[in-house]
Parts: C-alpha cells; structure tokens; sequence
C-alpha cells in the first residue's frame, strides 16, 4: 500500500518477472524433480481437512442421488442376486475344496515368499484432478503415515495407480487410467510382457485402456485374459491385476499385438484406495 | 487488506467445490472449471494487475495439487488474468454478454493450451476428439455455472467497492 501511493510498477514488469519466475520454477522442478517442498506443507494443511469435509458432503448427495435411482431396481436385482448366491454358493464351496489344495501344495513348495501379504494402508479420496485432462486425485494419508513416493496403490485387488507425490498429510496418486501413465505388464497365463498405457478418449468412449507391444505366440492371448504387473517393472509390485484384455490385434509389424484392456477397478465410483508400504526394490 | 482475504477466500472455495463436489457431480467424467470463473471475472472487474495475481495465485494452487511441475498452470492462469484485465474499460455490471464471452474464451484458450502442451507434443493428435468431448462439454458446464457465480463475485465485489470508497473518503 505504501508503495503503491509514491509511483506505481508498472504492471506488465511485474507480468515479465513473474513469467520468468514461473519457466524457471518449471525447469527446476522438472530437472530435479522437486516438488512443492514448503508449499507442499502449507498446502497439506490448510486444505486437506476442508477437502475432507466437503468431499463428504458431495458423496452424501451423490449417494442421495444413487438411492432413488436404485430403489426401482431393487426389488427386480434382489430376485436376481438370490438366484446368484445359490449358484455361487455351490461354487465357492468347489473353490474353497481348492484353495485348501493350494495353500497345501504351496507349503509343499514353499512359494510362500513369492506372493508375501503386503503391509498396507488404507485412505480415502478427497479430491481429484480440476482439470477434465488427467485423472490424478489426493488422499488424505500422508508421510506421516509412512507413505512414500512411488508406493503403489490398489483398491479392492486391482491396481489403481501410483503415488507421485507425498506432503505430511496428503498424497498425490496418478492412477493408471490417466493418460501419461505408463505401467509394465504382463499376462497372466503366459507371461508375456506388455506395456499398458491410460488413453484419457478411449477410457471416455469404452471405459478401457491401452496395451500395447504384446509379444506372444499366436492365438493363445485372447479376451479375458488377466493383464498383471510384471516382474521387470521398476517401480509396481510384481503381480497385482490391472485388468482384463477386452479386444487384441496383430500390430501391422506382424510380430506384436496390441489392444484395450477393461481395469479390474471402477474408477468411477472409487472411495477409499490401499496404500501399499512396501515399495519395490530397484536396482539403483 | 479486506479484499486480499476475502479474494482468497473466494479462490478457496471455488477451488475445493471444483476439485471436491463438483467431481462427484460431474457429467460423463466433465466437471465445470470455476477458478477460470473467478480469475476472469476479477480479471474484467479490477483490471490486468489484480487479474494477474489471483491467475497466479490459483494456478499455483491447481500446480501443488495436481501439477506435474510446479509453475505451468500458475503460468497459464497468470495470463488469462492479465488478458481479461484488458478488457476492464468496456465492462459495465448490469450487462452479462462480455463477462460470458470472456469466460468462455478464457475456458476454451486454458483448455487449448492444456491440449498443446501437455497432449499434442506427446503426440495425440486426435485434435477433433478431444475438442468435441472435453472442451465443448467443459465450456457448456462452465458457462451454466457462470450465470449463477459470476453473479455472486460481482455482488461481493460491489460490497468491497463500497466499503473501500467509504472507508477512503473518511481519511479524506
């Protein structure tokens, strides 16, 4: 205010200063992949608790909304179900007779340390990316709830994304559907690798992403099959489901195959995500 | 010092209805863009200087949020602010044509400058695509929340207006 009343910067410096002190701020945090340090901190605080109580509030509407629409259907969906939990019944008791199979055959081999129970942590969304072109969101768990960068993070059993940035009590997860995502792949039944990228049109139009350089025998690959994270991936855990293959065509190469996977988690209607805490070991 | 904290009280809100509810209550995955709201509107309202730092301001809110690197939508925000400034001699309060026509071109050049950087040079070209169902759909949204936001900061800034010219004039 002083300043102003004895002769006034002109405006369009002050636009030139700060241009350049965004480029560099931009060129600082992109070479040393910075991020927000203090910023970070100050940010986590004054708007995560608000994020928290509004986003309540939002989902108490939505799920208002989602009551009077589902009340109709309800009754007509109960009778299905009932069919459903008679048929999976007998199934899970098929499946139960296997997994006692299983665990036994896996002591017998000893594979227990391959697929070893992850510690994890649970979080809830409180926000998502403002602009309509990423699907990046925060949760509200941060470093101090041992959360670090590049921990995976899943929901239900499908892998949701990554965390790519952490403040004391927040995180920045970039999820797979986004479209600068780029995870390592591969099938379940064959191991063939892949690389699996989010396509922000496709997952628009069909709800599904993109696979790609698929080197596979022919004909053994086709829709339905398991898409899991591979074992070469640096920064994913080996094994957790991306997704199912919904369409697969030969590249015009003739060597590899590419096509679109369905994700194993809904997106859509995504709450609360688990926090992987044990980060991947890389060679470095 | 009245106007700073409640500008910045302005931003936070819209910044929180945008990333928070207005997520929920989006439709087909488009969500309306109310910082570009607030940031022309007080761009066009109080003139390229304040323009520039609430742009700034918001921007860097979105980039410690949501940014790959901090500074680039600050950037862009800290722009669309200046610009709309410029425009400040022709605005009058009870016409709503400028204002709609600004923030929609304000919406539709973020949204082009989003496009260019951060999809064109990684090589998605689909131009048509992304123009027919993300832009035009935000643009839409955008300009239906418009009509009752802009209304609200136009209100708060009369308030501030006046308070400031009473205030002035009892020093005087």
């Amino acid at each position: 205010m002083r300043r102003r009343s004895k002769h006034s910067f002109p405006t369009r410096y002050m636009l030139l200063i700060l241009s350049g002190l965004c480029v560099l701020i931009m060129f600082v945090s992109f070479t040393l992949n910075l991020s927000g340090g203090p910023l970070n901190t100050v940010a986590g605080y004054v708007f995560t608790p608000m994020q928290k109580g509004i986003n309540s509030v939002g989902n108490w509407f939505v799920s208002r909304a989602d009551e009077l629409k589902s009340l109709k259907n309800v009754t007509k969906e109960n009778e299905e179900l009932q069919a459903q939990v008679d048929e999976l019944t007998t199934e899970l008791n098929t499946v139960k007779l296997e997994q006692y199979e299983l665990d036994s055959l896996r002591e017998l081999f000893q594979l227990d340390q391959k697929y070893p129970s992850y510690k994890k942590v649970a979080a809830r969304i409180i926000g998502s990316d403002s602009s309509n072109w990423f699907n990046t969101f925060v949760i509200d768990k941060g470093t101090k709830d041992g959360i670090e960068k590049d921990m995976n993070v899943i929901a239900g059993s499908g892998l949701v994304g990554i965390v790519i940035d952490v403040g004391p009590n927040y995180a920045k997860v970039r999820s797979i559907i986004d479209d600068a995502n780029n995870v390592s792949g591969m099938t379940l039944s064959t191991t063939d690798r892949c690389n699996v990228n989010g396509n922000l049109e496709s997952m628009n139009e069909n709800q599904v992403i993109e696979f790609s350089n698929l080197k596979c025998d022919e004909n053994v690959i086709g829709p339905g099959e398991q898409l899991v994270t591979s074992n070469i991936s640096d920064k994913y855990l080996e094994g957790i489901l991306i997704g199912y293959i919904s369409s697969i065509k030969r590249d015009s190469n003739n060597l590899t195959y590419s096509g679109t996977v369905t994700p194993a988690v809904d997106f859509k209607h995504l709450q609360e995500v688990l926090v992987i805490l044990d980060k991947k070991q890389s060679a470095k | 010092m009245r106007r700073k904290i409640t500008v910045f009280l302005i931003i936070v809100v819209c910044f929180l209805l945008q990333t928070t509810l207005f997520q929920t209550l989006s439709f087909a995955s488009i969500a309306p863009n109310l910082l570009i709201v607030v940031v022309s509107s007080f761009g066009f309202m109080r003139g390229r200087k304040e323009g520039m730092w609430i742009g700034l301001f918001s921007g860097l809110l979105v980039d410690v949020f949501f940014g790959s690197v901090i500074g680039f939508y600050a950037l862009i925000y800290m722009y669309i602010g200046y610009m709309n400034g410029f425009f400040r001699k022709i605005f009058f309060p009870e016409d709503i044509k400028l204002p709609l026509i600004l923030i929609s071109a304000s919406d539709l050049g973020y949204n082009l400058l989003v496009y260019f950087f951060l999809f064109f040079l990684r090589g998605k070209f689909q131009f048509g695509y992304y123009i027919l169902h993300i832009m035009i759909p935000e643009l839409v949204y955008t300009i239906v929340i418009t009509i009752a936001l802009y209304f609200v900061i136009l209100k708060i800034n009369q308030k501030l207006e006046a308070i400031e010219k009473r205030s002035a004039s009892k020093f005087v």
